[in-house]
């Protein structure tokens, strides 16, 4: 590991440990502004966050995308790695590092964080509101670049608490009910999550001794095939309740719609994502064979997903419950990609979980905008809003379009890369997601135009357009929507290897028995001819045979 | 010369970049003439790539026919680099593509003057020229991609530009659902379109139209099935941009747009979106026989559905837009037929007559102070000599008389047809006597007859900047024949053009004899349309009223029909699902705690905090214990 940092050429400075101490820090000191100065609590909280949201940055800029793809393996392909003795007797150490999956989280947790602090007023209260947003973005980036699976248990747990007292103290008329639900239903997922972790460590560690380590775990595969499957269980239902996937999914539109602007962008961009994010790093690596012999039923639920979730998203009256019922779509999409097994197709969950997050946090930013003016977020009290403020609805209807995937905006990147990889293993059920993609414009558009087009009533005719502030709090997620649109070779190059490595994994790990007998034989041999000389072409003549033997 | 091909989309983009940071301050007609001059710009580097392309060796090979040729590939950037997937961001220079780029550009060039005029005095006017720059970058990335994904990302923004210009007056109800209905049935199509990617990528391990390792190079080795599968879903795809059964619903109502837009978007450029893919793709379509004929079918029924529709039309637009259907169904039967150049022969000269239509229209309204209905028209080549002049050129043109451009592209289309099935050839023949009709009756209800319109209207003839596109497309429409021209082979221009793009090049009418015999037919099947309509319409000989029928008024209830499903148990089964949702799903996790609630209550009295229950409940625990241990070492 140490051999590898050198190679990348980053510094001995500990970037990922500032990354979490640094908003950590932050909240410790809001929470001690003097209660004379409530107005001193964003400015430093955002001054914190944008610290911490630069570091994210600097570590993308300094991630060495040629050593990621030398690695040989999903462990060497860590980076930023840190590494210190925290309880021995148990084997627990605080262990952080990233890959190209958990970088671009990394990035967006950060970046995020500050920009809605600093555009998104809470109203009241604003010392605890900053101090649990900073704690927030400590707790979710420890998450992401955790490598040891007590300090992972940890993180998710202090990314709950937060979240919950966001909903519950700054959220709008249902919030207890939306909270305490939250609240019930992730901590039932944690009391699974703690089981399987300790059970894992205790049945999987190597014979020197207990461990957490999660590359030491990972690697060395000490479960039994169906210990493995049970704690596999386990960590999924947690995960897939984070996700979340139908039907363990209702407490998302309640938590989205009675969170409060920045706790929904937060919820959407960063929380959804560790339930993904843990699918990838504590389902397929952890338990590549149990993730395989699992993934018919996972795809089948992504799928669902994708279906339900957009047709939910159509009837919903309420703007902001919409936009979460999409979410549910959107995420159905990775967890596709995920168990698909491809390079492309986790290359392009990853992009997407970095997508989703700029696309429906900027949603969130807009419906969060609409209220303030209105105080209503229902449908059918709106009317013609393009009238009165028509860069309110030309930001609105360009995050949209990114939100349907049309192609030249982010959106398009991620969901085109997971269903072309999905198609190669799991070609029905792509089939059935791309229908999705019809779906996703029906409700989006039908709720534009109710909103946006037509005569607008005396109340919507005075609705004001977009502020200054308000559009320097937007433009990040825009000029984001675009670029990564027209040019993701950057996140893609750099997250490919860790894809790719993973892809390995569970094919050497993986039962042996493919459920469709011609298809991992294709991934394998897909990154193999990358590694080769990388011409795409050599294989033309052996997939069509295969093709053409699907079809007699 | 070709090296520049990258400028040809990016001066409309510029253009878009420069209207959305200042359209507002540029205001009018500065904004329309900026995008006019970045159109026409556009147009002139299609050219000069144009003639950079003449220069290259034909001798080539790898082109985008699987075989050789002239071509050109320019990569930008890698777009989407991942796993064994590239996908670059590069544009394709060959005939086809530049066949195309050259009347996107041109035409494009003439509708953006126009606008220029008839947009005048709209307060969002610097938006629809950002609009109308967009598109045009959009469509040219569609016909210039050099892949399946740049073709995509041309095709979704040139369907993204059509909801945007559709719904441009959006707070009129109809405009907006519209321009709803437009994306929602075209991402039908597009469904199509990605699976025909996957599969084809999957399968071929490549997405690139040129090259040695091209979908051309590898679609020979296509299983049959596999070709059809891909074909069927191109199809779709096709169908949903180019309006055919049954994803047509959409066209007619896109007539909700400015008049610019249905010519431009809805009529010359667009539309023929799905023709060029399908042409693009022969090479996929060749492997497959039963494909092209499903192709042909859906063609000639769109055709002759559409033209029964358009003969009892009263809004002079939507005559246009059914007329515009039916065309593309020829298109749809010249490429199942296998005659691709055919179909883009009547892609080229069906944009220069139907754009010319729709300009004449837009006139006409624009006179008429936004009067549509054609009951209310009538006697206007007097007030308005020019449009009434290149209206009639485009008539003619349509309605196939020769030597005007419609008639040799329809021609080839139905000599093609009858190598195919004479039954197909037949329902060609019918739609094109239909057409010469009902655009006859159109042209007689506009122009001629006695005028009926109210005494507050006040017809003019437009502004030049109006006009001048008017009389060029007429001028187009007139001469656009000499392209190909069947009569020497050594006039068939655009066949030979084209033919490197092909995989296979399909030679029609070997036999002279038959050739002239169709023609001829043809031509008279065109003169009785024209004389039935002028007996009807301009003479009064036949009584009108029964020659407009509901159920074509109606086009055969289809959109209606589609509609009511829709709005009614399609919405109801949304509903319920959303329903369930909240009641069963939801209503399962709240009935749980309700049920640990419940639990929670019934265990409480336990808790009752007296230590004398608490004792005996640790001794009867104990005695559990002790006769189970003592059970189990029994045994």
């Amino acid at each position: 590991m140490g051999s590898l940092l050198g190679a990348s050429g980053a510094t001995d400075f500990p970037l990922l440990n500032a990354l979490i101490f640094v908003p950590a820090v932050g909240a410790l000191i809001v929470a001690l502004l003097p209660r004379s100065r409530p107005d001193l609590a964003r400015p430093v909280g955002a001054l914190f966050a944008g610290i911490g949201g630069a570091l994210a940055l600097a570590t993308a800029w300094q991630f060495d995308t040629a050593a990621a793809a030398d690695a040989e393996s999903v462990g060497e392909g860590f980076q930023f790695v840190s590494q210190q003795s925290w309880i021995p007797d148990l084997g627990i150490s605080w262990h952080v590092g990233v890959d190209g999956i958990s970088l671009w989280l990394v990035v967006l947790t950060s970046v995020i964080v500050p920009i809605v602090l600093a555009g998104v007023d809470p109203h009241h209260d604003p010392k605890p509101y900053t101090a649990w947003m900073l704690l927030l973005q400590a707790g979710s980036v420890g998450a992401f670049v955790a490598l040891d699976l007590f300090l992972f248990f940890v993180m998710f747990e202090v990314v709950l608490v937060p979240m919950y007292l966001l909903i519950a103290g700054w959220g709008y008329e249902g919030r207890r009910y939306a909270a305490t639900k939250f609240f019930i239903y992730t901590m039932a997922g944690s009391a699974l999550l703690l089981v399987a972790i300790v059970a894992t460590a205790v049945l999987g560690s190597p014979e020197s001794g207990i461990t957490f380590d999660l590359v030491t775990l990972a690697e060395g595969q000490g479960l039994t095939t169906n210990a493995a499957r049970l704690c596999f269980v386990a960590f999924a239902i947690a995960f897939l309740v984070k996700v979340p996937v139908v039907p363990l999914h209702t407490w998302l539109p309640d938590a989205h719609t009675e969170a409060p602007t920045a706790g929904s962008v937060v919820l959407a961009a960063v929380l959804l994502k560790l339930g993904a994010y843990g699918l990838l790093r504590f389902g397929l690596y952890l338990f590549p064979e149990a993730s395989d012999w699992a993934a018919p039923v996972l795809v089948t639920v992504g799928v669902v997903g994708v279906i339900w979730g957009a047709i939910t998203a159509a009837m919903q009256r309420d703007l902001k419950r919409l936009v979460a019922y999409s979410s549910v779509a959107h995420m159905g999409f990775i967890v596709l990609g995920i168990f698909a097994f491809t390079a492309e197709a986790i290359g392009g969950g990853v992009i997407q979980m970095v997508n989703h997050g700029i696309s429906t946090g900027a949603l969130f930013l807009l419906v969060g905008m609409l209220y303030e003016r209105r105080r209503t977020r229902r449908i059918d009290e709106l009317a013609g809003i393009q009238s009165a403020a028509p860069v309110y609805a030309g930001v609105f209807t360009l995050i949209m379009l990114s939100s349907i995937g049309v192609p030249g905006l982010n959106g398009f990147v991620g969901e085109f890369l997971i269903l072309i990889g999905s198609f190669e293993t799991r070609r029905w059920w792509t089939v059935i997601a791309a229908t999705g993609v019809i779906l996703a414009a029906l409700y989006l558009l039908w709720a534009y135009q109710r909103v946006f087009h037509g005569p607008p009533a005396a109340a919507d005719r005075q609705t004001a357009d977009l502020r200054k502030g308000e559009l320097a709090t937007l433009a990040p997620f825009v000029i984001a929507a675009v670029a990564l649109g027209v040019y993701p070779k950057p996140l893609l190059t750099a997250t490919e290897p860790a894809a790719k490595c993973l892809v390995m994994h569970v094919t050497v790990h993986g039962s042996g028995e493919p459920s469709d007998p011609a298809d991992p034989v294709l991934v394998f041999d897909r990154c193999e001819v990358r590694d080769g000389n990388g011409s795409a072409g050599d294989s033309i003549g052996d997939r069509v045979d295969d093709t053409a033997g699907d079809n007699h | 010369m070709v090296e520049l091909v990258w400028l040809i989309p990016a001066l409309p983009l510029a253009g878009f970049a420069i209207l959305l940071l200042a359209g507002p301050r540029l205001g009018e007609p500065r904004a329309g003439w900026l995008a006019t001059a970045a159109s026409a710009g556009s147009f002139l580097l299609t050219l000069v790539t144009f003639g950079g392309l003449l220069g290259l060796d034909s001798a080539a090979e790898g082109g985008a026919g699987g075989h050789g040729g002239r071509w050109f590939v320019s990569t930008l950037f890698e777009w989407m680099p991942i796993g064994g997937l590239e996908v670059d961001a590069a544009l394709l220079v060959d005939p086809l593509s530049m066949t195309m780029a050259l009347f996107v550009t041109g035409v494009g060039t003439l509708i953006h003057l126009y606008s220029v005029g008839y947009m005048g005095g709209d307060p969002k006017y610097s938006k629809f020229f950002l609009y109308l720059n967009l598109f045009l970058f959009s469509m040219l990335m569609l016909v210039l991609g050099e892949n399946l994904v740049v073709t995509f990302l041309g095709w979704e923004g040139v369907g993204t530009c059509s909801y945007l210009l559709i719904s441009f007056w959006h707070e009129r109800p109809t405009a907006a659902t519209a321009g709803k209905k437009a994306f929602v049935t075209n991402r039908i199509g597009d469904f199509g379109f990605m699976i025909a990617t996957f599969l084809l990528w999957t399968t071929l391990g490549t997405v690139s139209y040129a090259g040695p390792e091209s979908l051309a190079a590898g679609a020979p080795a296509l299983a049959t099935g596999t070709a059809t599968a891909v074909s069927l879903m191109l199809l779709l795809a096709a169908a949903g941009k180019s309006a055919q059964l049954p994803l047509y619903v959409w066209l007619p109502d896109a007539m909700e747009g400015p008049t610019p837009v249905s010519a431009m978007v809805h009529a010359a450029t667009m539309v023929t979106a799905g023709v060029y893919l399908l042409v693009r793709l022969n090479p996929v379509l060749d492997a497959s026989e039963g494909a092209l004929l499903v192709i042909a079918i859906v063609g000639a029924a769109t055709a002759l559905f559409a033209a029964l529709a358009a003969v009892a039309q009263h809004d002079i637009k939507k005559v246009l837009a059914y007329s515009t259907v039916s065309q593309l169904g020829y298109m749809f039967l010249a490429i199942g037929s296998g005659a691709y150049v055919a179909a883009i022969f009547h892609v080229v000269t069906h944009a220069f007559f139907k754009g010319l239509l729709f300009l004449g229209s837009g006139s006409v309204i624009h006179g008429l102070g936004d009067e549509q209905d054609m009951r209310r028209m009538g006697a206007l080549r007097a007030v308005m000599p020019v449009t009434a002049v290149t209206f009639i050129v485009g008539w003619l043109a349509i309605a196939g008389v020769p030597p005007l451009s419609g008639f040799w592209s329809k021609d080839e289309i139905l000599l093609a047809a009858w190598e195919q099935h004479w039954l197909l050839w037949a329902v060609g023949l019918v739609t094109a006597l239909l057409t010469a009709y009902y655009m006859s009756r159109q042209t007689f209800l506009v122009f001629f007859g006695g005028r009926r319109w109210d005494d507050g209207a006040h017809p003019h003839e437009s502004p030049p900047t109006m006009t001048l596109p008017l009389v060029l497309l007429a001028g187009a429409a007139a001469i656009g024949g000499v392209m190909n021209l069947p009569l020497v082979k050594d006039w068939l221009v655009l066949e030979h053009f084209l033919e490197p793009v092909l995989a296979h090049p399909h030679h029609f009418g070997s036999d002279t004899w038959l050739k002239w015999v169709l023609a001829c037919v043809a031509v008279v099947a065109a003169l009785i349309g024209i004389a039935v309509a002028a007996a009807a319409w301009l003479r009064s000989r036949i009584p009108t009223d029964r020659l407009e029928p509901a159920l074509l008024e109606n086009a055969f209830y289809v959109d209606s029909t589609i509609s009511n499903f829709v709005g009614g148990p399609g919405t109801k089964a949304f509903e319920a699902a959303a329903t369930a949702d909240r009641r069963f799903v939801d209503g399962a996790v709240n009935g749980v705690a309700k049920l640990v609630r419940m639990l929670g209550e019934a265990v409480r009295p336990l808790q009752s905090g007296y230590l004398r229950h608490y004792a005996s409940g640790v001794a009867v625990g104990a005695v559990i214990l002790v006769i189970w241990l003592a059970l189990r070492g029994a045994s």
